[in-house]
């Protein structure tokens, strides 16, 4: 190979790599082989505490839900996983019609005319959401308005991305404004230099709250309103499509993906017909090919930034390939009778656990008035920085402390409780919090 | 064959996976909020396992074959990074548990920062940007506080070369920065004169692709990046060709302020038909306080008995958070076993190999195909997909005659400032006789294009769908399995 290239040694070939850099010895650990860091990584991820072993009531933006055997199984096709972006669609119709079945199951879900083929995460499809809204008004409206019961790092990602956008103000999330599910204070800061108004569905706090007034506000003013909800919860409640919102994010880790420490998750974005052509992502529309064949392809691409360069409104150029697709492929398992079951597998064990911890003295369910999925504020009698402590002496993660981002809710925890949760991993919550607070 | 839909596939009643019933009373659902219709598929276990089976047939994929995309690293993903990722003490880890549960993932995440400082030779790393646009957009970011932070608001212009992803001035204009184009010269390099008379106090900094995207190595570099340090401003690197580097030279070394990696192209994590990707970004001490809210650190060191105990630090002028929690942890896995099993002299054969089988193939064929830019390249090439006296014969039209021959077709028509380009790169983990048979197979289809030119406009021709009209796509938007009138009713 040197001698077509015509070179005698490898190292000519880097020669015009500054010389006083070049080859560079890096101070990594030696050379392992696979037998090796097999061992190496079984050691490392056995050093942490899982799910698998901990009993966890965490949530707050990511839920331990069972993910069929089957999902993973097809996920391992070397045929989808390592296959990139479907630009050749000859040669990519598997995942460009994964990609067209997922956007139909979400549009469904969520009541949307159309979905894209996912962001990042459901902070980021937030982000994106503003976004789009920014530029639908042309820049116009100099407003948004995000809900206090938005999850906390939501509004930090939106913040960070409109950074560049002095002239957009960030607010409607101030304590001052409150989260009282009658949305009275958020409401009234609308006005017709807002773009579009952010709330959650249910809330962070895991609250079903009817949004239609709010909507129906909003639009009274000309502003869109995006609706970032759980998809679990969809299976049995009203979609948001069907009270009027403009936008639908989410995020769509609780559809078949692991907890992965964090990610790689799914953002999904779906809008109504209207905005169809301001949405940014990846878009797979059906056609047929010269044939007359059936056949789907990425369209529209002349929104993104491969064509529009600084012109367009996004960067992302990849959407959550392989994520999307265990969501689909989960969605379609499941089907409508098991997506159903399982939230409401949810949604019993949690308002079992619920009603099972307020009747210990002391805990009392906050915002006990107002109905919730599978997520429920405790408020304790004791210091739960110290309280959770304690339940993981009893190998139980004992939830959200809320104290960190709302100082109005001192001393709460955020539960969650998916259909994995069997009941006496409740009672044993139960029973735990009796023994460690009034002993 | 057409494989229908799930939609088209649904047969009511019927169930493909069951859950066990409530071991609590029942309560009512919520009044006001019941949902009246879901409009899932309803199929078998086994129908839903045979359509994504069948669909996956559709598809190619670096596991059937040789996928020489430029600018997209397609090499091999070992199976050992899927077992690894997929460790239960990883996969079920939630991103909120107390970091003393979650040791083995933050020195996992803290190691893998170390290791990526050292192989570019920067002072920082955040693992959080979910891809390298994220990366892009993180580093542009930070250059733009960085003058903000240093009372030089007016900083806001940004230096693209024409060589340039169509990312980098997408992601320059989403933080308000206003985007200069910087021309190249006959031997591809940046046009050092065009640079000088651009450069004043307006300016925030450079983006620069080295090797860039015809893959040349920029040999004016270091005046390059004097340049813009002279008058102030700092360079971002594009490191989605850091395959062409690895062990070979570090970024941060030659003044490089800020760099993004792509762990899906470098570091061979899949691409997973799109996505995940996973773009780390290193920085030098000057950004260092700018890091996105969190960066892995040890919080108390260890000593002979104990390990140190590692959590998260907040930087103090930080940009911000990027996404939820902290970044994709499963690609940084992967990743990690990557580096791991490959070392110092690991990574730079990597690199070697990969520069000395692009050289190989440009050789071979640029007797055949016109080679605008005739020098060493690095990790890729690019050709002409075109000649003057076979006018109607496109780079298209040999992208698609590949297909034919089982080869995924080169990145074509980009980078722009070549005519008809095929940017091809055929990474290390090739064979020679894969090689070869690419070869035999272009110097093929160049004849073709003379002898039978229809046979190019024809193909494909025996992939599960020809070509696809992708106005009548956009012009239709069908975008989902019901058409949006039906939806309407």
């Amino acid at each position: 190979m040197l001698k077509t290239i015509g070179v005698e040694k490898i190292e000519d070939l880097f020669d015009k790599l500054p010389e006083d850099f070049r080859f560079p010895d890096l101070k990594l650990p030696p050379q392992q082989t696979e037998m090796e860091i097999a061992a190496d990584l079984d050691e490392i991820s056995s050093s942490n505490g899982s799910t698998k072993e901990l009993i966890s009531f965490l949530g707050a933006g990511a839920y331990d839900h069972y993910t069929p055997a089957a999902v993973d199984n097809l996920l391992q096709r070397g045929e989808f996983y390592t296959a990139y972006t479907p630009y050749q669609p000859e040669i990519s119709q598997g995942t460009l019609q994964a990609i067209f079945e997922y956007q139909s199951m979400i549009g469904q879900l969520t009541g949307m005319s159309v979905s894209n083929a996912s962001h990042y995460d459901g902070a980021t499809a937030c982000a994106e959401a503003v976004i789009m809204a920014y530029h639908h008004f042309r820049g116009k409206r100099h407003k948004v308005l995000l809900s206090r019961a938005l999850n906390p790092q939501y509004r930090q990602v939106v913040r960070t991305y409109m950074q560049g956008n002095p002239d957009l103000t960030i607010t409607g999330d101030e304590q001052a404004v409150g989260i009282d599910a009658d949305l009275k204070n958020f409401t009234a800061l609308i006005d017709n230099d807002t773009a579009v108004v952010i709330v959650q569905y249910p809330d962070f706090f895991g609250r079903v709250i009817n949004y239609k007034p709010l909507i129906e506000a909003a639009h009274a003013q000309g502003a869109l309103v995006a609706v970032a909800v759980n998809p679990t919860a969809l299976a049995l409640l009203t979609p948001p499509g069907e009270i009027g919102a403009d936008i639908v994010v989410g995020e769509g880790q609780p559809l078949g993906i692991p907890l992965s420490y964090g990610g790689p998750y799914l953002g999904f974005f779906a809008v109504n017909e209207e905005l169809i052509r301001k949405i940014s992502g990846r878009l797979v529309g059906q056609t047929t090919d010269v044939q007359g064949q059936l056949a789907y392809v990425l369209t529209l691409t002349a929104r993104e930034q491969h064509i529009r360069r600084e012109k367009a409104t996004s960067n992302i150029c990849s959407n959550q390939g392989l994520m999307m697709l265990a969501s689909t492929i989960y969605l379609t398992l499941l089907g409508k009778q098991g997506f159903k079951q399982v939230a409401n597998l949810c949604y019993q064990k949690a308002h079992y656990a619920a009603s099972q911890i307020n009747a210990i003295t002391g805990y009392s369910q906050v915002f006990s008035e107002t109905p919730f999925f599978h997520e429920f504020v405790i408020k304790a009698p004791v210091n739960t920085e110290h309280l959770l402590l304690d339940l993981r002496g009893y190998d139980i993660l004992g939830g959200y402390d809320l104290s960190h981002d709302y100082p109005e809710l001192k001393n709460c925890l955020l539960i969650a409780v998916t259909e994995k949760m069997p009941r006496e991993n409740i009672d044993f919550l139960h029973d735990t919090l009796l023994e460690v607070t009034h002993d | 064959m057409t494989e229908p839909t799930v939609y088209e596939l649904s047969s009511p009643g019927r169930v493909g996976f069951k859950f066990p019933e409530p071991d609590v009373e029942e309560v009512a659902l919520p009044i006001g909020f019941e949902r009246e219709d879901l409009p899932l598929p309803e199929m078998s276990e086994l129908e839903v396992v045979r359509h994504f089976t069948r669909l996956s047939q559709k598809n190619y994929a670096i596991d059937l074959g040789f996928y020489p995309l430029g600018s997209c690293t397609m090499k091999y993903n070992p199976k050992i990074n899927e077992v690894a990722a997929r460790l239960p003490g990883f996969a079920y880890t939630h991103p909120l548990q107390p970091e003393e549960s979650v040791q083995g993932n933050l020195y996992l995440m803290y190691t893998l920062q170390e290791w990526l400082k050292e192989i570019g030779g920067f002072a920082g790393v955040t693992l959080m940007p979910a891809a390298g646009a994220q990366g892009e957009f993180t580093g542009a970011l930070m250059i733009r506080k960085y003058h903000l932070d240093h009372g030089q608001p007016q900083r806001k212009r940004i230096l693209i070369p024409d060589s340039a992803h169509g990312t980098n001035p997408a992601t320059s204009a989403m933080i308000g920065l206003e985007v200069v184009p910087l021309p190249s010269d006959e031997r591809g390099n940046i046009d050092l004169e065009a640079l000088k008379l651009l450069v004043d106090d307006r300016l925030a900094g450079l983006m620069l692709t080295n090797p860039n995207t015809l893959g040349l190595f920029d040999e004016n570099v270091q005046e390059v990046i004097r340049v813009v340090h002279e008058a102030g401003g700092l360079v971002y690197g594009d490191g989605a060709n850091m395959n062409a580097l690895l062990g070979v030279l570090r970024p941060g070394d030659i003044g490089i302020d800020v760099l993004h990696y792509n762990l899906h192209k470098t570091f061979s994590t899949p691409h997973g038909g799109g996505g995940p990707g996973s773009g780390p970004v290193a920085v030098n001490e000057k950004l260092l306080p700018y890091l996105p809210d969190c960066v892995v650190t040890i919080v108390e060191p260890g000593d002979d008995e104990n390990p140190p105990l590692f959590g998260f630090y907040h930087p103090e002028k930080s940009i911000g958070r990027l996404k939820s929690f902290y970044g994709h942890f499963g690609v940084m896995v992967r990743a990690y076993a990557y580096i791991a099993m490959h070392s110092g002299a690991g990574l730079r054969d990597i690199a070697e190999k990969a520069v000395l089988n692009a050289n190989y193939l440009m050789h071979k064929l640029k007797e055949t195909y016109t080679l605008p830019y005739d020098r060493t390249c690095m990790h890729e090439f690019v050709l002409e997909g075109f000649w003057k006296d076979i006018p109607d014969v496109h780079a298209f039209d040999i992208a698609k005659r590949l297909m034919d021959f089982d080869f995924h077709p080169p990145t074509n028509y980009f980078p722009l400032i070549v005519k008809e380009a095929l940017m091809i790169e055929p990474t290390e983990t090739e064979t020679l006789e894969t090689l070869d048979r690419f070869v035999d197979v272009m110097i093929q289809i160049a004849e073709e294009a003379r002898t039978n030119p229809q046979l190019l406009h024809d193909a494909p021709h025996n992939t599960p769908v020809r070509r696809a009209d992708e106005l009548k796509a956009a012009k239709e938007l069908v975008v989902c399995c019901y058409p949006l009138e039906e939806l309407q009713k």
